[in-house]
């Protein structure tokens, strides 16, 4: 019936895939800052005791009776001592000449003077952190230049570092999985207003064109400011064709009364049967047209009361019973009875117009379609809920239509010889609709049509 | 081919027996072509029930063991790496400095606490402190020092009868010697003092602790300074003789330490002989053990074990070496 919309991506998708490729950047970055970090302070602490060492050995160095002694202290090694045993490697030179310890450990570049290098080099296989630092001495009538390289493994450091990493992964993965978790919940929540805003749209009755209250983010304020003015200009356009069609039934129906009066006096006069014969299809012709102006006028009024429900508490016996008093004329003309059934009292908050107007419709279909010298009966009941329903003796529906007769406009197979509108059960319905009732059609087992107006 | 091979194996094996060793001793014989060449500085009947348990249990192994200095292990060690599956010494310091420079193989199978082994290739197995050994005769009626100082004493009291019979290790020849020096040295000045009052003496100086206690037990020497206590212990003809002192002031413990060779062509079985050689010294409920097993520092009397740390290299630098050797010397030979 509707149209499917033209569909092309997806909102949520898109900002849920924002969200979380934005986090796992993040994740991401977050782990390498952290690692990097790690990293520097990791290594900054093996140089800082690199230097205390080699600066405890150089000043071990001493030039005595004119020959250079370095008393390595027993601490400078001692503080090198790692939780993964790193190994060490060391020389010393003087003037750049090998004193003792690993001839295959050279100095950097630009060792003198006092200044230290940092390298991170390849010793017997194993990579290294070195330092190369040196000391000038002094002595009686010579100066040289104390030069020690000092190096050790990083077994200690790369399983220190392995921890962070391992840490630093884990940090990412919660930083990466809390803010998923978000970044869905945040995805859901905003399409949330949306859905909310979908179903109360679909929830509506199909006479509801009452603009949207219900406050929404301000992000669809538009949306909804939009929807509102299209209901109203809706609203306005159906309200004007139901106007229309009002005025026109009222209209039609004031002239088509002096008219029937008209028909009526001149029947008097007639006295040529023929001529009176024609006067009264006349008279009928008249009546129905005036029925149909009444049922156009009461299917507008009614989709506009239905709109602005006004309840009030009535008997629905009593109602009925009015009704029919007043429908007894028109039925004795037709020798038919109208018999009323059920409980004495059945109270309900409605409008009572409609439901007035409602019941009138469905007894005259029953006279109209039901044969003459018969009865028509009407039961009104309490419980389950409250209940009229209207039976007659006439053919009864016809069976393939009984689910769309209800529509507007749409009369049955049956109703050809019939003169009508093809409203009144439109009017049952939706008054039963407004009601939040409904309707249904059945066919008596012994002939006859039934219709229960359940409210 | 396989006659050329066995041939040229046992040609290379009879090259390196060549060599002098202190011992020699082949377990398990024939079991195999090749068998686990082990050098160590622990005399043959001290290890040979760790060797007898292992063979018995790996009959298709046989061992070489090969019994020599520590001094002597080390270097033949770095002249000859390939040469040896396992090398078993008590001068910690060299084992250390052996393991630092690339020479011993990590062994990943092997758990042993953190304190016991270094870089997971030079394990501990045993605790023996240094002690003063004392032949009983010479101190009759006298009351046994029991700490350094009062050795000092003693032997400043009674200088005739201890001239020429105080003994130590030449520090320049034994490593184990050299380790226990400097040991001593970094922790108290006490121990210089004693070594001028023994150079006073007129020490004898030794290579090895077996020489040590042959002379004591025969009463040539009165004391000896610095002996593993184990060794004496182990002397059943000296039990009644030797009393054996540990210094109440600072006893210095030293781990015997293994690791097997970097070029090892049997790392398996080298490894499983670690396995065996630890598991055998840790419990000490099993049958009866000739070497100390290794104690859990920290339990009962604190003994200062010296630590299997990087620092032990300090004394090996050669700078220090000859400074330390010049003081020593300054102080114990007195020509
Ligand atoms: N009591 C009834 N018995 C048989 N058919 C009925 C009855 N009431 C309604 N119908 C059928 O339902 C159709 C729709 O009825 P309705 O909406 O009242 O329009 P109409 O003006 O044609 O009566 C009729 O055309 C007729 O075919």
């Amino acid at each position: 019936m509707t149209d499917r919309p033209n569909v092309s991506g997806s909102l949520r998708n898109r900002l849920a895939l924002t969200l979380i490729g934005g986090a796992a950047l993040l994740a991401i970055l977050l782990f390498f800052a952290v690692r990097n970090y790690a990293v520097q302070v990791a290594q900054q602490g093996q140089d800082n005791i690199l230097v205390a060492s080699v600066t405890s050995m150089l000043d071990a160095a001493a030039i005595r009776d004119g020959t250079v002694e370095v008393d390595i202290p027993y601490a400078a090694f001692s503080m090198l001592t790692t939780s993964a045993d790193d190994r060490v490697f060391y020389s010393v030179f003087q003037d750049g000449n090998l004193l003792s310890g690993y001839g295959d450990l050279s100095l950097a570049n630009d060792t003198f003077g006092g200044n230290k290098t940092f390298q991170t080099n390849k010793v017997r296989g194993a990579t290294v952190r070195q330092i190369s630092a040196s000391r000038t001495l002094i002595g009686a009538n010579k100066r040289t230049e104390i030069q020690i390289a000092l190096a050790q493994t990083q077994d200690a450091l790369s399983e220190t570092l392995d921890q962070i990493s391992r840490n630093a992964a884990l940090l990412g993965i919660g930083f990466f999985a809390l803010t998923a978790a978000l970044s869905f919940w945040a995805t859901s929540s905003t399409m949330g207003q949306l859905n909310k805003l979908t179903t109360s749209v679909t929830r509506r009755g199909p006479q509801d064109l009452s603009p949207f209250k219900k406050p929404v983010p301000r992000e669809m304020a538009p949306l909804v400011n939009s929807l509102n003015s299209l209901m109203g200009r809706l609203d306005h356009s159906l309200g004007q064709s139901e106007d229309f069609i009002a005025e026109a039934a009222h209209r039609v129906r004031t002239p088509l009364a002096t008219v029937r009066s008209y028909a009526e006096a001149t029947l008097q006069r007639v006295d040529k049967e023929e001529n009176r014969e024609a006067m009264r299809s006349m008279v009928r012709a008249i009546d129905e047209s005036s029925r149909a102006a009444g049922q156009l006028l009461d299917h507008a009024m009614i989709t506009f009361r239905a709109d602005h429900l006004e309840r009030e508490e009535i008997d629905l016996v009593e109602l009925v019973r009015d009704l029919v008093l007043r429908l007894t004329p028109i039925a004795e003309m037709k020798d038919l009875t109208l018999a009323v059934y059920g409980d004495e009292q059945v109270r309900y908050a409605g409008d009572p117009i409609l439901i007035q107007s409602a019941v009138r419709n469905l007894v005259d279909n029953a006279m109209k379609y039901g044969p003459a010298d018969s009865e028509i009966d009407i039961s009104v009941t309490a419980n389950p809920r409250p209940e009229i329903k209207v039976c007659d003796n006439g053919p009864g529906f016809p069976t393939q239509e009984i689910d769309t007769l209800a529509t507007r406009f749409k009369r049955g197979k049956n109703a050809e010889d019939t003169i009508g509108s093809g409203l009144g059960l439109t009017i049952v319905q939706d008054v039963a609709t407004a009601h939040g009732g409904s309707i249904k059609l059945t066919n008596q087992r012994e002939g006859g049509a039934c219709v229960t107006f359940s409210l | 081919m396989r006659y050329i091979l066995a041939l040229a194996i046992s040609m290379f094996a009879f090259a390196v027996a060549a060599q002098d060793w202190e011992d020699r001793q082949v377990f398990n014989q024939g079991a195999s072509n090749s068998p686990l060449r082990i050098i160590s500085s622990t005399d043959t009947d001290l290890f040979a029930p760790i060797l007898q348990s292992f063979v018995a249990r790996n009959p298709s192994i046989s061992i070489e063991y090969l019994v020599t200095g520590t001094a002597d292990i080390d270097r033949r060690f770095r002249a000859n790496p390939e040469a040896f599956d396992i090398a078993i010494s008590s001068a910690m310091d060299l084992q250390l400095k052996l393991a630092n420079d690339g020479f011993a193989r990590s062994l990943q199978e092997v758990s042993h606490p953190a304190w016991a082994q270094w870089r997971q290739s030079l394990f501990a197995f045993t605790s023996e402190p240094a002690a003063i050994v004392i032949n009983k005769a010479a101190f009759a009626g006298h009351p046994i020092p029991k700490s350094r100082q009062d050795l000092i004493e003693a032997l400043r009291a009674r200088p005739d009868v201890f001239r020429d019979r105080v003994g130590t290790y030449d520090v320049r020849q034994s490593g184990l010697g050299y380790l226990f020096a400097t040991q001593d040295a970094r922790a108290s000045e006490t121990f210089w003092r004693l070594m001028e009052v023994m150079g006073s003496l007129n020490v004898r100086l030794y290579c090895c602790s077996g020489d040590m206690i042959d002379d004591l037990t025969d009463g040539t020497i009165a004391v000896a300074y610095n002996v593993l206590g184990s060794y004496a212990a182990a002397r059943v003809e000296s039990q009644s003789a030797l009393e054996i002192v540990l210094p109440s002031d600072f006893p210095t413990t030293m781990m015997r330490t293994a690791f097997v060779s970097e070029e090892t062509t049997k790392p398996e079985v080298a490894e499983t002989f670690i396995q065996h050689l630890v598991a055998q010294q840790s419990n000490t409920n099993g049958e009866k053990q000739l070497l100390p097993s290794l104690d859990v520092p920290g339990n009962g009397r604190e003994r200062a074990t010296i630590a299997l740390e990087p620092a032990l290299m300090t004394f090996l630098d050669r700078l220090k070496r000859t400074k330390f050797l010049a003081e020593w010397e300054d102080a114990l030979i007195q020509e």
